[in-house]
């Protein structure tokens, strides 16, 4: 061997552009939705066919940036010569499927769920389900008056299996007292629909924490920490992304909820204005509520690549540091 | 995973029970005691391997539970350090099934069985009677034990083990009063040979299946099974054999066996029986099918409410183990395959098989989308073969006759024998075994008839999960394709005969309140939709329809759609079928006017 060994001279710098492995991309699959003859990859899921050719599918347990757990069936969609109905949400698509997104079975199927919904859970803070409500025709009331509200804690303490039968004479809801025990977040589980979002954003989808998950069975299953303990005595770490996922508003900044209780919460006199979080060097987007020139509440857009929509503690309620200056009282 | 663990530390019992299903903590690290003489400032257990071991959260909350009657916060934040379990999750967990509680309870209870057949047998007098006394008890669903209606159980906890049962074999005698007639291929032997002896079980053709399967190979048993028609027992009658090739096929290693033994439909009480009378059939049928598909690992999940039942099974699983016939190489024929109990905790949506792995898995028994199927994705997410008991105790028989013969008993299109669960109004309740293909007034008829020769007013078929027929359709055929045709259902092999006493719609009520119990919360069309379900019916009962009786008839129908639509498993899907077809064909209420 002569010095010019290989070793010793570095192979020629490549002239390609550094990229991805190429997957291989599985060939596109031919479905029918709704008459429409249409190529998909078998990757995608029927929601996401239907979103791309502009089928409006209403969703309220999905989220783009959390794990489908198909749950509130809302998106149901028939595919011709299967048994059941699909959830679009999760279903991908398969050759030669032929696919229903507004049979009467369909449409029967999604105002059913929204009734169950509209007429056990209180929607009054989640505009978009009640604008799936009004879609469907859906009337909660025809299942008789409500029931009185449970008393606080009373259904976190129900255990599974025989439950007092009811007298008929009124309809079972999730009612019950909201829950304060902090000063950055409130939660009231008698608008939790149970779609299992702030579970996934607290567990791996997110937050890494597992604060809370789903206890109970049948209609007692609830949101709860260990034991039902306050949440300054589990393992929270207000992070505040369950609020950011919750569809309905149970999960709510207490800013918002002191000040809709004071009557003061206006929307439509709120702006946003995106700005990049100074606490530390990620560079989170956040989103700022301002009504009044004060700041009330604080997002993050979902399609930005540093957040996906979730924050840590001090991007999300960190704001009340902005509005305590000395010469400028609240 | 940094997990925070707040609250008290467990007592040196806690930690004993806990102990013993896990083993002892290696150190402060893994959760045990802090001990500087020998640990260093360096983990020994990492956290995957912990982690890992999540399927043993419902072993070591038994274990708390059998210990000291309920489970202690001190003792749940062991277990969770143990194992790496966020408190949140192992709180939702523990609140899933009720045979875990949370709050204490007396040392013993008395779980009275309130369910349909029990609840037209008296149940209702026993739990007033217990009402008057100091006895700690409660209210619980179908124990599976129909055949003796009114049922209960005595749960215990303490640190002694629990009284064994009789082992006589009079128990089982009485439940099915067909022993010892000639003739009987799936139960010949309960009864009449002693559950606990292998050399009794090998004495009456007990191993020559597995013998013979070995000889045979695995394809070829495959093969048998497929030509047998054999179809699942426990209610889907899915063709065994294809899913026998699927998961023999499957690339993905390891493939796993599961018998799903989570008998909980209302009704039915076969599962029981077969385990407690002939427990060693169902190892060998179990063998058997693990050497066919390939799987080392076969897990027995036995219904919390069967310690019985458990407990023949793991003295069967013991000796076969000691004399070669499970463990690491099989009868000499090298292959391995062993067999692990697990034991249910009180949920009848355990039953549905992805529930069933969660639960095994350590998770909440909510039921999983499919697809993927459980023979691609099952039970830790690998190919997976699961069975209904009944199903797994035909394999040695086919196996032994030939599949080919196996499928000439029977009709063509529901082969072999099969096994009903009479109860109800009949003179003899208990578990019978038929060829397929008789009617139902033939099996009502082996079963002595009605009590007392009244007429009937209707029969349940296949459980809370089945149909009301009325007598007009005594003539059906109880196979897959005359029930099929009459737009019934065979289910799980229930038949559950109502005399003209019944009050229908107390039944119906009862129907309702039992998947407004069992529902495990999961989707939406059933968590709300069988609480509407039963408020509908209370409303009906109680003769104050909102609206007339026809718009509440319009309201179920539409309420009996989504679930059956939308729901994501088979409770939802079935949960309104037996009240629907009783409110449309037998009038179980007086059709009052709307309310005023």
């Amino acid at each position: 061997m002569n010095d010019e060994s290989y070793w010793f001279r570095p192979p020629p710098r490549s002239r390609e552009l550094p990229m991805a492995p190429v997957r291989d991309e599985p060939p596109p699959v031919e479905i029918t939705i709704d008459g429409r003859a249409l190529h998909a990859s078998p990757n995608a899921t029927i929601l996401e066919v239907c979103r791309r050719i502009g089928i409006d599918t209403p969703t309220l347990c999905y989220l783009e940036n959390l794990t489908p757990v198909n749950v509130c069936r809302v998106c149901v969609v028939e595919v011709v010569g299967s048994r059941t109905l699909v959830p679009a949400c999760s279903r991908r698509v398969e050759g030669g499927m032929v696919i229903l997104t507004d049979s009467p079975r369909v449409r029967l199927s999604r105002k059913m769920v929204l009734e169950f919904l509209g007429s056990s859970v209180d929607l009054s803070t989640a505009p978009q389900a009640r604008g799936y409500l009004a879609r469907y025709e859906a009337s909660p009331t025809r299942y008789g008056s409500p029931a009185p509200p449970a008393s606080a804690n009373e259904r976190d303490q129900r255990e599974p299996g025989h439950h007092r039968a009811p007298s008929g004479e009124t309809s079972e809801t999730v009612a019950q007292p909201t829950k304060v025990d902090n000063d950055l977040y409130i939660r009231d589980y008698s608008k939790c629909i149970l779609c299992y979002k702030c579970v996934e954003a607290c567990g791996t989808d997110a937050q890494n924490t597992f604060a809370i998950a789903v206890a109970g069975r049948g209609f007692d299953a609830r949101i709860s920490t260990e034991l039902n303990v306050p949440l300054p005595d589990s393992a929270c770490v207000y992070c505040g992304n369950c609020i950011g996922v919750c569809p309905t508003g149970a999960l709510m900044f207490k800013s918002e909820h002191d000040m809709r209780k004071a009557g003061t919460w206006n929307e439509p006199a709120q702006t946003q204005t995106d700005t990049i979080c100074s606490y530390c060097g990620v560079g989170c987007t956040l989103t700022l509520h301002v009504q009044d020139n004060t700041i009330v509440k604080v997002t993050s857009p979902m399609d930005v690549s540093v957040t996906h929509g979730h924050l840590c503690i001090k991007g999300r309620f960190g704001f009340e540091h902005v509005q305590n200056r000395q010469d400028e009282p609240k | 995973m940094d997990l925070r663990i707040a609250g008290p530390d467990p007592t040196p019992d806690e930690r004993a029970a806990v102990d013993s299903i896990l083993g002892q903590a290696v150190s402060a690290w893994a959760g045990g005691t802090r001990d500087l003489d020998t640990e260093s400032h360096s983990a020994h257990v990492g956290g995957h391997e912990a982690r890992s071991r999540r399927e043993l959260l419902l072993p070591a909350l038994h274990a708390v539970q059998d210990r000291f009657g309920w489970v202690p916060p001190s003792a749940m934040n062991y277990i969770c350090r143990r194992l790496l379990v966020p408190p949140a999750e192992a709180h939702g967990v523990a609140t899933f099934y009720h045979l875990f509680s949370l709050t204490p309870r007396p040392p013993a209870v008395m779980h009275v069985c309130d369910d349909i057949a029990c609840r037209v047998s008296g149940a209702e007098g026993v739990c007033r009677e217990l009402a008057n006394t100091t006895t700690a008890w409660q209210r619980s669903p179908c124990l599976g034990q129909c055949e003796r209606a009114p049922a209960w159980l005595v749960i215990a906890s303490g640190d002694t083990p629990r009284a064994k049962e009789a082992t006589s074999l009079d128990a089982l005698l009485r439940s099915t009063p067909q022993s010892g007639t000639p003739g009987l291929r799936l139960i010949q032997r309960i009864g009449q040979v002693d559950p606990e002896s292998l050399t009794a079980y090998q004495a009456t053709r007990g191993y020559e299946a597995l013998r013979k399967a070995v000889v045979l190979g695995a394809e070829a048993v495959i093969r048998e099974v497929t030509v047998s028609k054999l179809m699942g027992r426990g209610g889907a009658a899915f063709p065994t054999g294809r899913k026998w090739d699927a998961v023999a096929k499957a690339p993905v290693h390891p493939h796993y066996l599961v018998c799903n033994a989570d008998e909980s439909e209302p009704g039915t009480f076969k599962d029981r029986i077969v385990m407690e009378g002939d427990p060693f059939a169902l190892v060998e049928g179990m063998t058997i099918a693990g050497f066919a598909t390939g799987s080392e690992k076969g897990y027995l999940y036995i219904r919390g409410e069967y310690p019985l039942a458990a407990m023949r099974m793991q003295t069967a699983i013991d000796a076969a183990r000691a004399a070669g016939l499970l463990g690491a190489n099989v009868m000499g024929a090298g292959f391995a395959f062993d067999i692990e109990i697990r034991r249910g905790a009180g949920a009848y949506i355990c039953g549905e098989e992805t529930a069933l792995f969660n639960s095994i898995e350590g998770k909440r028994g909510e039921p999983r989308n499919k697809p993927p199927f459980p023979v691609q994705s099952g039970l830790f997410g690998k190919p997976t073969a699961i069975n209904n008991v009944e199903t797994l105790v035909n394999v040695p028989l086919i196996v032994r006759e030939g599949g080919e013969a196996f499928a000439g008993i029977g009709t063509s299109g529901s082969t072999g024998p099969k096994l009903f669960c009479v109860s109800g109004h009949v003179e003899r309740p208990g578990l019978y075994e038929l060829p397929f293909g008789p009617t139902l007034r033939d099996v009502i008829a082996l079963a002595g008839g009605v009590r007392g020769g009244k007429p009937i007013r209707a029969i349940l078929l296949g459980g809370a999960a089945g149909v009301f027929v009325g007598p007009d359709k005594l003539d059906m055929p109880l196979t897959f394709e005359g029930t099929r045709a009459a737009g019934a259902t065979l289910g799980s092999g229930v038949v559950m005969v109502f005399d003209e006493s019944v009050d229908l719609a107390d039944i119906l009520g009862r129907i309702a309140e039992f998947f407004r119990d069992e529902s495990c919360g999961q989707c939406v069309p059933c968590r709300v939709g069988t609480v509407r379900q039963e408020e509908l019916l209370q409303r009906l009962r109680a003769g104050a329809p909102i609206g007339s009786y026809k718009d509440e008839i319009a309201l179920f129908k539409e309420i009996a759609q989504v679930m059956r639509d939308a729901s994501i498993c088979g409770l939802g899907q079935t949960a309104a079928n037996a009240i629907e077809s009783a409110l449309i064909t037998l009038d179980p209420v007086p059709r009052n006017g709307s309310r005023s």
